[in-house]
């Protein structure tokens, strides 16, 4: 495939937003986010670097529930597969040469690895929607489970104490080797410039990845397997590789979380760490990537500025918007909002001769 | 130790791990049974019925009694849930899922506001009995025979009451049940409280062997989901027997490595059953016999 043919995949029939409209808002945005830092302080930089973290979790959730059909409570479990996975590997080797790197790659690999094996349990046993839903939850919580008790001197590996509920901690930031000294991602300015790569990266990578041929065979998986299955694709193949992918990109969301605050806990793969990116994308729009992500900064923003009320009432605030959602406006909010956008740009269109 | 205390204390795990997965599973099993929905609330049902029966304990009610209202009162709040939310969900289930979820957030965070982060509980009746070397909790074999009893208990309604006759018409061919008259809105909203219900009744009985925290629920639903995936549809045909096998494996990798291992072994049996038998012990059964 040239590389034309990747640019025309930017837009396409599985994604809302297309034109030059679409593509300066597009540009506005990015200009505002990359100078947004110029007008802020150090500590409000990083805390806005932190919402960006979670917006890959977001997306993966996305591309498997929205665009495969296939409802993952997993997400979460490969966050922290992948959080502590870096956790231990940079509290064993350190952060000189650039390992965090390195170890940001391996700790995504174990994600992946670990979500191929589950997946393929799961994908080629056929297990339907509901099922799959419950299966990965499951994990979910026995991880969760697991990691909340290693608080016993006897669980480590390497230097790295897991520390049970209290969580690994002290970990090294993410570190660039550079020609005049290394450059160590804190939570700062550095960091949100990595992080805002990354999601501009993985937001134009995705948008290429459910235009291509791959993405409509996995939407044409969500419609109707039987049909998918007809025309002659291997949709167990489809959906396991759909699934691993979303797992990594979790994955990433969790090594940049714990290189973010440089800690893990297993709370952040319990019951309520779970609902939070299902709320996101669901309020956001599931079947489209541009609605889920800016559903889920929006979201997380008005949670965030609740949790100073108490993190109870800003949860209550939260499921009251999931169920409310699901009632009213199943396809997300930001997409119906897309939608009313697009329509009268479209009759805006026609009136103009 | 002599053979018969070990082949004791083997039974007595079985009956524990047995009892509590019989117990935590059946709600789920009937709704999911009926509707194809799962109700990710389940375990925030429990979290009610414990509730309840403590709070009723302490105002000087005897236990049973209590855990009879517990019951009653996770019925009729399942019976508002379906109601409010699940009865127009029932075409989209993946979207039942969710809003579950989200009621379960509510009423978990919910409590925390309200009640505080832990209750008093209720202490553990009939005391101890001794076999060899150790001693045994007789509450936990009324538990036992409570879970056999809930299970003869949802027979004889399915089988033997008119409510029983529609529900399985209902979920054999729904349009049909209706066409024949049955209320099919209202059978639904039975089920679903009666989900609830044994929701709320497994908590009541367990209340007294625990401690009452918001997020108690979750202690169940792990093992509630299992049962339900390895057993499939149907609670007579797919739960007990599921319950069954996999009491044998959480009692045995309970006795040789610890509660934790158990559930391990859990989750590993479930991945396992998913990929031989995808619809379950009871698909399983169902397809053999026709």
């Amino acid at each position: 495939m040239s590389l034309m043919s990747l640019f025309h995949h930017l837009e396409g029939p599985q994604t809302k937003g297309r034109g030059p409209a679409f593509w300066a808002a597009f540009g506005v945005a990015l200009l505002a986010a990359l100078a947004y830092p110029l007008f802020s302080d150090g500590y409000t930089v990083g805390n806005t670097a932190y919402f960006f973290v979670w917006v890959f979790i977001a997306l993966s959730l996305c591309l498997i529930w929205g665009y495969g059909g296939a409802l993952s409570f997993g997400q979460t479990a490969f966050f922290g597969i992948a959080g502590y996975g870096y956790g231990i590997l940079t509290l064993n080797f350190g952060a000189a040469y650039g390992f965090t790197l390195i170890a940001v790659l391996i700790a995504i690999a174990i994600a992946a690895v670990v979500a191929l094996l589950l997946g393929y349990f799961m994908f080629f046993g056929r297990i339907e929607g509901v099922f799959l839903g419950i299966v990965t939850l499951a994990v979910t919580l026995m991880l969760e489970r697991f990691m909340a008790q290693t608080a016993g001197p006897e669980w480590r590996i390497g230097a790295a104490r897991l520390n049970g509920f209290n969580g690994m901690s002290g970990m090294p930031p993410i570190t660039i080797p550079w020609f005049d000294g290394p450059i160590v991602l804190v939570a700062d300015i550095g960091l949100y410039y990595f992080i805002l790569a990354l999601v501009i990266f993985v937001y134009l990578g995705l948008r290429i990845l459910v235009n291509s041929s791959f993405g409509n065979v996995i939407v044409a998986i969500r419609e109707n397997p039987e049909r998918a299955e007809m025309l002659g694709y291997d949709i167990r193949k489809y959906q396991l590789i759909n699934f691993v992918i979303g797992a990594a990109l979790a994955g990433l969301s969790g090594v940049l979380y714990t290189a973010w605050g440089q800690y893990i806990t297993p709370s952040s793969m319990g019951m309520t760490s779970a609902a939070l990116p299902l709320i996101w994308v669901a309020v956001g729009g599931r079947s489209d990537l541009t609605s889920t992500l800016i559903g889920t900064l929006v979201v997380l923003a008005g949670f965030q500025a609740l949790t100073i009320y108490g993190s109870q009432y800003a949860l209550v605030v939260m499921g009251v918007l999931l169920v409310l959602t699901v009632l009213i406006a199943p396809n997300g909010l930001v997409l119906g909002a897309m939608n009313v956008i697009g329509r009268i740009g479209a009759r805006t269109k026609r009136e103009r001769p | 130790m002599d053979i018969a205390t070990l082949a004791f204390s083997a039974l007595f795990q079985f009956g524990d791990a047995f009892a509590f997965l019989v117990l935590s599973a059946c709600g789920l099993a009937v709704i999911f049974g009926m509707m194809g929905v799962i109700n990710l609330a389940h375990g925030e049902f429990i979290m009610c019925g414990a509730y309840i029966t403590a709070t009723c304990t302490h105002a000087g009610l005897p236990l049973p009694l209590s855990i009879i209202v517990g019951a009653l009162v996770s019925a009729l709040v399942g019976m508002l849930v379906e109601f409010v939310v699940v009865r127009h969900l029932y075409d989209r289930p993946l979207d039942t899922i969710v809003a579950t979820w989200g009621l379960s957030l509510i009423a978990t965070q919910g409590t925390l506001i309200v009640i505080g982060s832990t209750m008093a509980g209720v202490g553990t009746p009939f005391g101890s009995f001794q076999v060899g070397a150790y001693s045994y909790s007789i509450y936990r074999i009324v538990l036992f025979f409570a879970a056999l009893g809930v299970l003869g208990g949802l027979y004889a309604l399915f089988n033997w009451t008119s409510f029983g006759v529609k529900a399985r018409a209902t979920i054999q061919v729904p349009h049909m049940a209706d066409a024949l008259g049955v209320d099919t809105r209202w059978i639904y909203s039975l089920t679903f409280a009666c989900g609830a219900g044994l929701a709320g009744l497994a908590g009541g009985l367990y209340a007294p062997t625990m401690t009452l925290v918001p997020t108690m629920g979750a202690t169940f639903i792990m093992e509630a989901f299992v049962t339900v995936v390895i057993g499939g549809a149907d609670v007579f045909l797919g739960t007990a027997p599921a319950a069954a096998v996999l009491g044998v494996v959480k009692s045995a990798m309970t006795s040789w490595q610890g509660q934790l291992f158990g559930q391990i072994g859990l989750l590993v049996a479930v991945i396992i059953v998913v990929r031989v038998l995808p619809k379950g012990i009871s698909g399983f059964l169902l397809r053999e016999r026709t």
